[in-house]
């Protein structure tokens, strides 16, 4: 790769202050902010929050103490449920659904792929208060429409995000997330050259087999980015507190809701920036694993 | 030129504004209160009696001041929640709603400054000090020093349907429930006649807050003979009360289903519970007098239809006759909202100006008219509301309040999870009174807590 300059380094420095400066002031102080306040039991309400004291590892003690990990409300039931969630949601659900979306659309008509499209996009793109409170209405038990179909159906009406909240909140966000994957498989498939299904069509090859022998393998490397992002940005996820607030009895706290609730309910900074901390650390094995690949990929391309 | 002249005009408006301004005051003011919706006697009272009488009161000393109500519509816990960030950010309104539990809490927080810190000597030299008592005075003080106003005080009851009893053949004229097991008693009969309904409702639960811990664990556990904490303040975790309390729990909502479960784990619990009210699939519910006051008066959005034919009340029983709290054969707990001052207020002085103008004489006195309570000064009359005049007669000599203790509100929180757990079904009465125990040890340290078993 040739080394060229578009700008003399001097003024590049100059040009990038400012956004060097904010993400100095908003990302870097806060980080090391919040690493610090991890060490403290400083609190918002009550004497901590004034005078708050050192604690050295306590609230990280205090997050992985066998005695109480699985309880229900803890960091542990938290980190095992969101485990589940990402995996049901994000890896079965999403990819595998945005996969057979996109695979589909390959050989529908023009005008359903659209149609397909546009519906699986909508849920994507539409703010996350409105659907939050149209996925509450749909699911109501007594004036849902969910219920409603389930009755006129002589099906028993469910107490869906009573009884199944887990459930839902997956279902919700394989609905919700669909898009991206399907988005990402579609131009995927479209990059390979019609030639190879064509000469596979000809030795009579199933849609299966072709899914399976031709264009899996050619997308790898999409398959691969597209699991590390919907893994890390469902993992982080906050839109299910506005169908469930977490509850009920902590059924549905995933990790983001549980820092929420520490840090913003209980206002416990100091073992909420913990949580805050244990994310960061998961999210950095995630991130780094993506860069990892996205360079392999450009040396590929080179 | 038309042009030229409409925008000099509008220039020099714009400048005359600006100028006005340099010598005028904004408050703010922030309740949750909505009019037409939640508290909305008090949105109405702030919006159409305190505001315009107050700026017309400042304009006669020759101060321009402008006042604006924000109507918060949220739920109290999401109040708390805010003013708690705003405060500790030096943001805020200027005046607040504030229910006076949290005080403590806040002060130590460092979020919030007595009154006379504040504004200064003005707020000692009130003339309104002298017809408040000091209970009600310490409803929003704190070690001695007010840090807000209450608006007055409350006590907590069970309110009945007259109509629901009939159905089952009971008279909810002569009945008085002398202990647990005749209100369950009843409750079983209701349901019973009514296989549909949810007879009796005690709060429990998480997503009610506050109220769970209010109306709902306070009036079982003073009906033990016991309170939150011990004489010499420290927290119980551990008792044959706490045990008893979430046995009634039990009973009501999973051994007997007399409550409607549902309605204490849901998001939107408690308004579920005035519509169950409402619609008459709740005989019995344990809530404050606001329930009568602001719920179900007429207007309001739980209205019970010809309200005081079909709505009486009831004192709350002990757990047996005589074990109550004191001894008493009944319970009832009362707390106390008010407004205080933002700390950070740019107007001190106009903000207890304003204050102090809510709570004189004159403007409780109006207040009354849009929604009759028991208001903390001595000199403004209860009117024409039988139902306050005798609630107030029979149940603030036998009532108590919660301890005046910077850990209260955590603690309340414990509170609601242990009765979340133990009306899910989730968790035996033991198990969920353990899990309280370690909580509550953590919270406030083991030297302040006692176990009874």
């Amino acid at each position: 790769m040739k080394k060229f300059s578009l700008l003399s380094t001097r003024a590049g420095a100059v040009f990038l202050a400012p956004a060097a400066a904010l993400v100095g002031v908003f990302v870097i102080i806060p980080f090391f902010w919040v690493i610090f306040v991890s060490f403290t039991n400083r609190t918002l309400l009550g004497r901590t929050a004034l005078d708050p004291d050192f604690v050295g590892l306590q609230n990280y003690v205090a997050l992985f103490n066998p005695a109480t990990f699985f309880t229900r409300g803890q960091f542990g039931f938290s980190l095992v449920l969101t485990i589940q969630f990402v995996l049901l949601s994000a890896l079965v659900g999403q990819a595998l659904l945005g996969l057979v979306l996109a695979w589909l659309s390959q050989s529908v008509s023009p005008s359903v792929k659209a149609f397909l499209q546009t519906t699986v996009i909508a849920a994507w793109i539409l703010p996350e208060v409105v659907i939050g409170f149209a996925w509450f209405a749909f699911l109501d038990y007594d004036n849902g429409t969910l219920n409603m179909i389930m009755r006129s159906l002589g099906l028993p009406p469910g107490d869906w995000l009573l009884q199944q909240p887990f459930w839902v909140i997956v279902f919700f966000n394989t609905w919700r997330g669909a898009a991206f994957s399907m988005m990402l498989f579609n131009s995927a498939f479209q990059s390979i050259p019609p030639s190879y299904f064509q000469a596979a069509d000809v030795a009579g090859a199933t849609s299966w087999q072709k899914l399976r022998d031709i264009a899996l393998p050619l997308i790898r490397g999409h398959v691969v980015t597209d699991l590390i992002l919907i893994t890390m940005w469902t993992f982080n996820v906050f839109t299910p507190f506005l169908l469930t607030n977490g509850g009920p009895s902590y059924r549905t706290e995933i990790l983001s809701i549980y820092t929420y609730r520490i840090a913003f309910k209980d206002f416990e900074f100091g073992k909420g920036a913990a949580v805050g901390v244990v994310i960061m650390l998961i999210n950095l094995v995630f991130a780094l694993a993506y860069l990892r690949i996205a360079r392999k990929k450009t040396a590929e391309a080179e | 030129m038309r042009k030229g002249i409409q925008s000099l005009l509008l220039g020099v408006s714009a400048a005359v504004a600006l100028s006005g301004s340099a010598i005028a005051t904004d408050l703010d003011i922030t309740c949750r209160c909505v009019v037409g919706g939640v508290n909305s006697g008090t949105a109405e009272w702030i919006q159409k009696k305190i505001i315009p009488a107050f700026t017309e009161k400042m304009k006669t000393q020759g101060k321009d001041v402008t006042v604006k109500l924000t109507q918060f519509g949220g739920e109290d816990e999401q109040l708390t929640q805010q003013l708690a960030l705003d405060f500790s950010t030096g943001a805020g309104p200027d005046i607040s709603a504030f229910d006076g539990f949290l005080i403590p809490s806040f002060v130590q927080g460092g979020l919030l400054k007595p009154l006379e810190e504040i504004a200064g000597p003005d707020v000692a030299s009130w003339d309104g000090w002298s017809h408040i008592a000091d209970g009600t005075k310490a409803l929003m003080s704190y070690q001695g020093k007010p840090y807000g106003i209450a608006l007055g005080t409350d006590a907590r009851m069970i309110f009945v349907r007259r109509d629901l009893f009939q159905k089952a053949g009971l008279d909810a004229e002569s009945w008085q429930p002398k202990s647990w097991g005749e209100l369950l008693d009843a409750a079983r009969k209701i349901k019973a006649a009514d296989p549909d309904s949810f007879p009796l409702q005690l709060n429990a639960g998480v997503s009610m807050g506050e109220a769970t811990t209010m109306q709902g664990y306070w009036m079982a556990l003073l009906g033990t003979g016991e309170q939150v904490t011990d004489e010499n303040g420290k927290y119980i975790v551990a008792s044959q009360g706490i045990l008893d309390t979430l046995r009634l729990y039990k009973t009501i909502y999973v051994d007997d289903k007399l409550g409607d479960q549902r309605a204490q784990l849901l998001a939107d619990g408690r308004n579920r519970t005035f519509a169950n009210f409402r619609d008459g699939k709740t005989a019995m519910l344990v809530e404050g007098d606001w329930f009568y006051r602001s719920v179900t008066a007429p207007g309001a959005e739980f209205a019970v239809a010809d309200r005081d034919k079909v709505m009486t009340w009831k004192k709350m029983p002990a757990a047996q006759p005589g074990k109550g709290l004191r001894g008493q054969d009944f319970v009832t707990i009362s707390g106390g909202t008010g407004f205080v001052i933002n700390p950070h207020t740019d107007a001190p002085k106009e903000s207890w100006e304003l204050l102090s103008f809510m709570n004189s004489q004159e403007q409780l006195t109006a207040f009354q008219e849009i929604q009759p309570a028991i208001r903390i000064r001595d000199d403004v009359a209860i009117p024409n509301s039988p139902f306050l005049t005798e609630t107030a007669k029979t149940l603030l000599p036998i009532t108590t309040a919660r301890p005046n203790d910077a850990n209260y509100n955590k603690v309340s929180t414990e509170i609601q999870r242990m009765t979340e757990s133990v009306v899910s079904g989730e968790m035996s009465p033991e198990d969920a009174m353990a899990q309280y125990k370690a909580a509550i040890v953590a919270i406030v340290g083991e030297e302040n807590t006692v176990s009874r078993l």
